[in-house]
């Protein structure tokens, strides 16, 4: 593999072919991209994935339907919630299962929390990434506090396991409702905080201001998804587009790239369209909570408990931090997949550095890997 | 100071302890370097000898040794001095940057972790001298002598206190210039010799960045040598008041754009944040430390956290009037000096005094350094030059002829200068207030308090 890639690279000794990664600072795991630099200004940045595969998939064919849930948290474990859902939802259109409403509830609010969580952390490392370490500290406090719901609701602090097929696997603990609006409360006065303390910092702003600008097209034609699709003023999230769960419920804004620093779709883009989707997933959130019964109720639908669906495929999709999350899955009848595909955000956005690294700095190119938001273990699976 | 064993599970006495090195360690050092800075020169050891010990030194065969023995001391003082100033900034910042994040930061080692920067200490000096098989052997092992060179050096020239200072040259600012670049020679050299990818990118980026700005940092220290017309450290503060209002960054408007320059362009200089693109960790890994380990290691970060000191220190000799305390005119300190030989104990009370006022000034503009590490993201390398010599340079040379103008319209009309002053200062504290009201806004309006107690 690295003979392959090197053969691409021109043997032109005016140029340094530097090794970025894999145990790099700012890889965001183990990702390794061949950059081919004149001085600072890089030619060309290939990527190389596959450090990180686990062949999940192909476990996916090993274990039962239910026994894969667990593993679907590895695929991205920043944000396990929306692999978890994804997956149930696949399973549950084979079985042909109808979820109860409060299990589509709380599948709701889960992620949504995950989703905060998650894009603490994509817009927390980008910060580090550029260069300013207290805004990331301050990203991390907040996160815990999810973490500490979430482990309230299910025991686990980053690999869930929480949705399953047909449900979930907990309702509601005591007080936690009123916790988590108290910590609403107090997180909506946090995003204006943070933007004040690093977003439009004039630095900041023009160290991301027109940097590897995605174009529509582009965007479109490389398949990204999720806030790097927004990012580049492309108006489409699934939750809105294509609703699934308790998501028709809820009223919601989805935050579009509008060149905030100067050009639509640049690395600013990217970033400011995480900062806004944190607070429309707090309003999904409050929305949730606040109508949500305190009674129990059903949580789980009627599932066999050897699950053994009917021979057919489907594809479901669900609107993940990392954007579009799907899942496809093959029955043929028995109780274990014949072929369980998961397809990721992080993988797609991978394939677009190469085009749109030619001329950017070193330095740039920091900038453009976390304003993507890849998490490695999401690229390779 | 290894010695000194902390009791564990008594916060008082580790409380003592922290205290009293904490107080003593300063004095000590403080009071060796204000003694031996008096009476390390010829003529006054040959008094101390004469009065205090009854000898008469000329008939002494080897006087040039005792002189020399003095000069030793002196310089070994001074050292220690500076690593212990770049050791406790170290500690400074760690607690405040943990403040500013929402962390405990160094509470361990003493109170307060105060004898962190021991325990680091001792653990680098402990690990292996990593030398890479391909690396430059004799230049990677020269690298950190040159940094610490250019780093040692400038404490010969810093007026620590009216009488305390080593070496009060008459080119004073000009050698420090000078030997600051010394600095750079020893980061390239690292960055060179270390045969690794990173490290040569660092290298080459601090090279660029340092000589740079030394540009503008040389035409900003122009202004305070126009008003004071010399190069003399102790010269430029004497031409400076005690009071704000005197002090060359009020009372001239150029001189303040000129302080702004000088202090951007000395960030850049000392590699601090938003200039530390030279080991931008998220970017080069380590830039041109990647390669170091143990006590060379240590060496470049003594070097880097002592500049952020000495910086803050020659902003303060050169634009806050140094060590001049407010109501001490010039003659008081002759006056207090007394006819004999040696000193009398009223002038020594004014030169701890003076040190006092020098040191509480140069930590204010030390934590004004710490703050903006924390607060600020990186800028990229072509930004980084932009700044420089599309802004800095440019604006530089426009407060050099404004300070020539200005000094022709204070030769006419002399109240400019205190009128300048006192409007400009007013301006600095209304400025002041206003960010303390902000400060207090922000951190209320994230639903906190102003908290001041937990330390």
């Amino acid at each position: 593999m690295e003979k392959l890639i090197l053969r691409r690279v021109d043997r032109n000794y005016e140029e340094m072919v530097l090794n970025f990664g894999p145990q790099h600072p700012s890889t965001h795991g183990v990702i390794n991209f061949i950059v081919e630099t004149d001085g600072e200004v890089m030619k060309r940045a290939i990527p190389d994935v596959g450090y990180l595969h686990r062949s999940i998939e192909k476990i996916g064919e090993a274990t039962g339907y239910p026994g894969f849930m667990p593993f679907t948290d590895r695929i991205d474990y920043v944000a396990a919630m929306f692999a978890n859902e994804g997956y149930a939802i696949a399973v549950e259109k084979l079985l042909k299962v109808e979820v109860p409403p409060r299990a589509q509830w709380l599948r709701a609010i889960s992620c949504e929390l995950v989703r905060i969580a998650s894009h603490l952390i994509a817009v927390g490392t980008m910060t580090m990434d550029i260069g300013a370490f207290t805004p990331m500290v301050h990203g991390l406090r907040e996160r815990e506090e999810i973490n500490d719901f979430i482990e309230a609701l299910c025991g686990a602090r980053l690999t869930y396991n929480y949705h399953r097929i047909g449900g979930v696997a907990f309702d509601l603990p005591e007080g936690w409702r009123d916790k988590v609006l108290a910590f609403l409360d107090r997180f909506d006065k946090f995003l204006p905080e943070f933007d004040r303390l690093i977003t439009f910092n004039e630095i900041y702003k023009k160290r991301l201001a027109k940097v590897a600008v995605v174009s529509r097209e582009q965007a479109i034609s490389y398949g990204l998804v999720g806030p790097n699709l927004r990012g580049s003023g492309v108006d489409w999230d699934l939750r809105r587009d294509m609703p699934y769960g308790a998501y028709p419920n809820f009223e919601f804004e989805v935050p579009v790239g509008k060149g905030w620093a100067g050009a639509v779709g640049d690395c600013f883009d990217r970033y400011y369209v995480r900062c806004l989707e944190m607070k429309e997933s707090s309003r999904i959130v409050r929305q949730a909570l606040e109508t949500i019964g305190q009674t129990p109720e059903e949580i789980m639908a009627k599932v066999p408990r050897n699950v053994k669906p009917d021979a057919g495929e489907v594809l479901s999709r669900v609107e993940s931090a990392r954007g579009e999350m799907a899942y496809y899955v093959v029955s043929d009848g028995t109780n274990k997949a014949y072929r369980v595909r998961a397809r990721t955000g992080s993988f797609t956005a991978m394939s677009i550095i190469e085009d749109i690294s030619g001329g950017l700095m070193v330095a740039d190119l920091v900038a453009l890997i976390s304003s993507l938001d890849v998490v490695a273990p999401e690229i390779d699976r | 100071m290894a010695t000194v064993t902390l009791p564990k599970g008594n916060p008082r006495t580790k409380l003592l302890v922290t205290l009293v090195v904490a107080l003593a360690l300063p004095v000590i050092l403080f009071g060796a370097v204000l003694v031996l800075a008096t009476i390390a020169k010829p003529e006054p050891v040959a008094v101390f000898v004469r009065e205090v010990l009854h000898h008469d030194p000329a008939t002494w065969p080897f006087t040039g040794l005792v002189y020399g023995v003095a000069a030793g001391l002196l310089t070994f003082m001074i050292l220690n001095f500076g690593a212990v100033v770049a050791a406790v900034t170290i500690w400074w910042e760690m607690r405040v940057s943990s403040r500013m994040q929402s962390r405990i930061g160094y509470n361990r080692v003493g109170a307060g972790g105060f004898f962190q920067w021991i325990a680091d200490a001792v653990k680098l000096l402990l690990k292996e001298d990593l030398i890479p098989a391909d690396a430059d052997q004799l230049l990677f092992r020269a690298a950190p002598y040159f940094v610490f060179a250019g780093f040692g050096l400038i404490f010969v020239a810093l007026p620590f206190g009216e009488s305390v200072i080593a070496a009060d040259l008459n080119v004073g600012i000009f050698y420090v210039t000078a030997v600051t670049a010394l600095v750079v020679v020893g980061i390239l050299l690292a960055g060179w010799s270390s045969n690794s990818k990173w490290a040569l990118f660092g290298g080459m980026r601090s090279a660029a960045q340092v000589i740079s700005y030394e540009i503008p940092a040389g035409l900003a220290v122009m202004v305070p040598i126009l008003m004071a017309g010399t190069l003399s450290m102790q010269g430029i503060i004497r031409a400076q008041g005690a009071w704000p209002w005197q002090w060359f960054v009020f009372t001239n408007p150029a001189a303040l754009v000129a302080f702004v320059i000088f202090f951007i362009a000395q960030l850049a200089e000392s590699n601090r944040p938003p200039f530390d693109l030279p080991e931008a960790e998220s970017e080069l890994v380590a830039g041109y430390l990647a390669e170091y380990t143990a006590f060379r290691y240590a060496i470049f970060f003594l070097v880097e956290f002592g500049n952020v000191w000495i910086m803050s220190a020659i902003a303060v000799t050169l634009f806050f009037g140094g060590w001049q305390v407010p109501g001490v005119a010039a003659e008081a300190y002759e006056a207090a000096r007394g006819a004999g030989a040696l000193p009398a104990p009223a002038w020594w009370g004014l030169q701890v005094a003076s040190m006092a006022v020098f040191f509480v000034k140069t930590f204010l503009v030390m934590n004004l350094v710490i703050w903006i590490r924390w607060t600020f993201p990186r800028i990229r390398v072509d930004q980084m030059m932009n700044l420089c010599w599309k802004y800095l340079v440019p604006g530089a040379f426009a407060t050099f002829v404004a300070t020539l103008l200005w000094q022709i319209l204070v030769a006419r009309v002399p109240v400019a200068s205190t009128v300048s002053g006192v409007v400009l200062f007013v301006g600095a504290l209304v400025a002041l207030v206003q960010m303390l009201r902000l400060a207090k806004q922000n951190v209320e309006a994230g639903g906190d308090q102003v908290d001041l107690s937990n330390w």
